[in-house]
């Protein structure tokens, strides 16, 4: 069932540059489990739209099947949404962009429908550097068949029911990262301050943008012997450093630690500033993302943050060269050719 | 011995080499008869294989105009020592068997009753190039040129063709004619030129073009304004996104930047290629997949989601055939069932069953104007024999006055007047409901799509009253979609009779020829052709004025009959199959044959008694 989000806020609530205050870009309440870390990143997903601007309807929600693919009713309630079938919400992605490239599409996935049934989809995807954000929403688990492990839990993990997990994980920021995706970070849903200016960036950047978010299921998979338990987490993430996401060069000051600052300008002209914590890393460089990833999870690390960026990256469109009109938006006279033409197809087969 | 003596009315078969390039020299062969006016029917008969392997091209030359395959060979031109006992064998008594006698014959394959005529294809070329390739692909081209001569062709109408063929390529012109000419000049210096079997000038073919039907779907995409392909590669429907490329390339650049107005993705699976078609159906844009057989076992799970949440789809299935990867390379209508109710639940599928490059052209054009206005998936059931050869079909026509119907698409002026909308709420009694396309209204119009069971308004409820109601409300679109798709065409043989055949797609022709050979056995039966699932009431009215009805189709499990059997609630008794599903295309022999086995079990009494007349005679 789906319940509506009560109308009244407080009067208070700040609005953004469109004139919509948060609530504006709220959906139904949550049936998740009280808890559940999937909801803290439906929560970022708003922060992040209200905070970038985004006209909610210019949103298109895409998602597989699963929990997490539950999540695009709960925030986001003016956009339309599209919840397909298991492991194939790339393809209905892919079809929708090429359909209209001037909507943001937001697909929203977790570690069994993209690690496992969809590990094809996703992987052409990125390949394709399909202009979309690409949230998987990872907590090693299959939630709503009760607590089995996925592909994406880490070997020695146990769940709260089940034995040791004894096959190595998959990676999905170093798939997402070898299989081309222009934009690769990794983020915790416990941590929103370094979640909400990721998912900005990933909205702005044009292109592939993977975001895997680690967050756990608190029914099934929050115990000690989890290393995808809000504990486990909090105590072994590694940011690469801060993010901070600076819409159209409007400078903000802001108040982050030591480290190397450096400013990278995305497609519409905002910048992220990143605050590197790790200097081995050089996230413009594909090699050097995959052997700090490599590094981190040798020592049992999760290495967070932005990890990767292509700033010039050609998306689908760039690469497929279609009208810079909206596919959808062809009419009549641009499709087809008429009878004319077609006698003349006529008389070259005879 | 008594040879066939025929003008404008015989089967040649010519057996080659796979990969050897002996389709292009034979499709010149055929062309060439098309445009001496004469109506003709190849149909290649090849392996799924790129080089070594058997393969062979049967052309039906008819002065009647029939097209289907009749049965039987009266020549045979064998160039490909792997089939030649088998070749041999196939021969009507009385025809003609010519061969590369550059190595003598096989004498074991010697048969008494046909005329051998050699010809020293090999040691032509082995004089003429030095280069094994050219050896190779002239081969063809010097047959073709000596069957100019044996059966009396316009030679000027082939050179013609070679010019034009090569248009572009004038290099290729000359060293091509050459070869014709080496092969025509040999026949008549060596053979009695012409034999028995000959051809003349007609008009049988008016203004008929020669098409294959895949590319007659590719073309109908472009027409009907598709924007989004989505394929994966395989055999028989490759060729149809092959040719919304090529014709999109020519046709659909945007003349001032130089951008497509159209975007191909080769998917990585078949799963995605129908995900992507439907994506880009729900976000507005025409778009369309194509596959075969196990291609539609994997978008299965696809079409059900299209068929419940209600997205428009276009899916054009070659079929091939099954079961599994079957026999790839070769024709069936087999996967009928499997499209009808494809997808685990209660669901039902629309086909539409086309059977001239003519009618793909219309079928796809229209299946995009379905498919919108219905809002479930439009399955075009063509097949390799109709996708892959080169058919005989009226010219395509479009009517420019035509207007693409986009359906119930409810826009934004009417979401800001304050119109009541409800994704799934049946406003006009059809049960076909508005849909939006995402990002129409700010605030108005946004709605949830999903697999899982909703209400009215998109919103997920697991009420069993609601689910019921949605389902049900599909079943009453259901009779909606049957007032839209085509009518099936009736024949009525102008008699009174209690039989009656029923056949669609690629079984027209044979059963056509059928249907006369059988009148002229005095057996009389009107006709049916069905062009789309669901059955028109029309359909329901045929079979009940009939005793008794062959249903004609090209798979073992008779499986449009068990269609009929299913939506009519009817017993098995009155409806009879008439089968072929050897992979070859049906002919009209061998569906005589079928009928009149039937026939004498039964108390049929002909029309008239008289005796049986002579003529088509009976081999399959």
């Amino acid at each position: 069932m789906s319940y509506q989000v009560p109308k009244f806020r407080h009067p208070s609530l700040k609005a953004n540059d469109l004139g919509y205050t948060k609530a504006d870009y709220e959906g139904s309440i949550s049936t998740l489990c009280a808890g559940c870390g999937h909801d803290s990143i439906s929560g970022a997903i708003v922060r992040a739209c209200h905070e970038l601007s985004i006209e909610p309807h210019k949103v298109a929600k895409l998602s597989g099947i699963g929990c997490s693919s539950k999540t695009p009713t709960y925030f986001l309630g003016q956009s339309h949404g599209f919840n397909s079938v298991h492991g194939r919400m790339p393809s209905v992605a892919t079809g929708a962009a090429l359909a209209n490239r001037e909507l943001l599409y937001l697909g929203v996935s977790g570690d069994g429908d993209t690690a496992s049934i969809g590990m094809g989809q996703f992987v052409h995807a990125a390949r394709r550097n399909l202009n979309m954000v690409y949230i998987v929403m990872n907590n090693g688990c299959y939630g709503l068949t009760k607590g089995q492990d996925s592909a994406t839990a880490d070997e020695g993990s146990a769940s709260k029911k089940g034995d040791p997990n004894p096959w190595d994980a998959i990676d999905l920021c170093s798939t997402a990262l070898h299989m081309g995706a222009s934009f690769v970070g990794r983020s915790f849903s416990g941590d929103k301050e370094q979640l909400v200016p990721l998912i900005k960036a990933a909205m702005v950047h044009r292109g592939f943008a993977f975001i895997d978010v680690i967050s756990p299921c608190v029914t099934f998979n929050n115990n000690a012997k989890s290393t995808k338990s809000y504990e486990f987490v909090r105590d072994h993430a590694q940011a690469t450093g801060t993010v901070d996401f600076v819409p159209l060069h409007k400078e903000i000051t802001t108040d982050y630690g030591p480290g190397h600052r450096h400013e990278v300008t995305l497609h519409d002209g905002s910048a992220i500033h990143l605050y590197k914590m790790d200097e081995s890393l050089n996230p413009f460089d594909r090699r050097s993302a995959s052997n700090v990833l490599e590094d981190h999870r040798d020592k049992g690390n999760i290495l967070t943050g932005l990890i990767y960026l292509d700033e010039d990256s050609r998306d689908l469109h760039d690469v497929m060269q279609t009208s810079q009109r909206p596919l959808n938006a062809l009419e009549e006279p641009d499709l087809c050719p008429g009878n004319k033409v077609l006698m003349s197809i006529n008389a070259s087969l005879r | 011995m008594k040879t066939l003596e025929a003008v404008n009315d015989f089967v040649i078969k010519f057996a080659n080499v796979n990969g050897t390039g002996s389709a292009s020299a034979n499709n010149l062969f055929a062309k060439a008869l098309f445009r001496m006016g004469i109506p003709v029917s190849p149909k290649n008969i090849f392996p799924s294989n790129i080089q070594g392997l058997p393969t062979w091209y049967e052309v039906r030359v008819n002065d009647q105009g029939y097209l289907g395959r009749r049965g039987g060979v009266d020549i045979a031109v064998s160039v490909n020592p792997q089939s030649m006992a088998q070749d041999i064998q196939e021969l009507e008594p009385g025809g003609y068997f010519i061969y590369d006698n550059t190595k003598p014959l096989d004498l074991r394959l010697l048969r008494d009753d046909v005329c051998i005529l050699g010809i020293p294809l090999t040691s032509i070329c082995n004089e003429q190039y030095d280069d094994p390739r050219q050896r190779q692909l002239f081969k063809n081209v010097i047959y073709v040129g000596a069957l100019a001569a044996l059966l009396d062709m316009d030679f000027k109408v082939l050179t013609g063709l070679v010019e034009d063929q090569f248009k572009g390529k004038e290099k290729l012109v000359l060293p091509n004619i050459h070869a014709l000419e080496l092969g025509h000049q040999w026949a008549k210096a060596n053979l009695n030129c012409p034999i028995g079997i000959r051809v003349e000038k007609s008009d049988r073919v008016g203004d008929k073009i020669l098409l294959d039907g895949n590319t007659a779907l590719g073309l109908g995409a472009i027409y009907g304004g598709a924007t989004v392909a989505a394929w994966y590669p395989i055999t028989p429907s490759t060729s149809v996104v092959d040719a919304f490329e090529t014709y999109a390339k020519r046709m659909r650049i945007d003349a001032g930047t130089g951008r497509r107005n159209y975007a191909i993705v080769q998917a990585e699976d078949e799963l995605a290629a129908i995900g992507v078609a439907i994506g880009a159906a729900w976000n507005g844009a025409r778009s369309f997949t194509a596959t075969s057989g196990p291609g539609v076992s994997l978008m299965s799970e696809f079409l059900g989601l299209a068929y419940f949440a209600e997205i428009p789809t276009v899916l054009f299935n070659v079929q091939r055939a099954g079961p599994s990867t079957g026999m790839p390379t070769r024709t069936q209508q087999a996967d009928v069932l499997a499209c009808a109710y494809a997808s685990h639940g209660d669901t039902k599928q629309v086909l539409l069953f086309p059977s001239t490059p003519g009618e793909c052209f219309d079928f796809a054009a229209l299946a995009f104007d379905l498919a919108e206005r219905l809002q479930t998936p439009i399955i075009v059931m063509s097949d390799l024999d109709l996708g892959m050869n080169d058919n005989m079909s009226p010219p395509l026509q479009w009517d420019d006055e035509r207007k693409y119907d986009r359906g119930k698409v409810m826009t934004a002026e009417q979401l800001e007047e304050g119109v009541e909308f409800g994704r799934y709420l049946d406003v006009d009694g059809d049960a076909i409901c508005y849909r939006t396309y995402p990002g129409t209204h700010p605030t108005r119009g946004a709605f949830f799509t999903r697999g899982t069971s909703r209400d009215e308004y998109a919103v997920y409820t697991e009420r069993g009253e609601a689910y019921e109601r949605n389902m049900l409300r599909l079943l009453r679109k259901w009779e909606t979609i049957n007032e839209h798709v085509p009518a099936p065409q009736v024949y009525d043989c102008g008699r009174d009779t209690d039989s009656a055949v029923i056949y669609y797609g690629t079984s027209e022709e044979s059963s056509k020829e059928a249907l006369d050979y059988l009148v002229a056995d005095d057996i009389a039966m009107n006709a049916m052709r069905i062009r789309a699932f669901p059955f028109n009431d029309e359909v329901k009215a045929f079979i009940e004025r009939h005793e008794r009805v062959f249903v004609i189709e090209q798979n073992r499990d008779a499986q449009l009959r068990t269609l009929l059997m299913a939506e009519f609630e009817l017993g098995p008794d009155k409806l009879k199959s008439v089968l072929c599903f050897d992979g070859t295309p049906i002919s009209a022999r061998n569906i005589r044959k079928q009928i009149k086995k039937h026939l004498n079990g039964s108390n049929v009494t002909p029309l008239h008694r008289r005796t049986a007349l002579g003529g088509s005679g009976e081999s399959a």
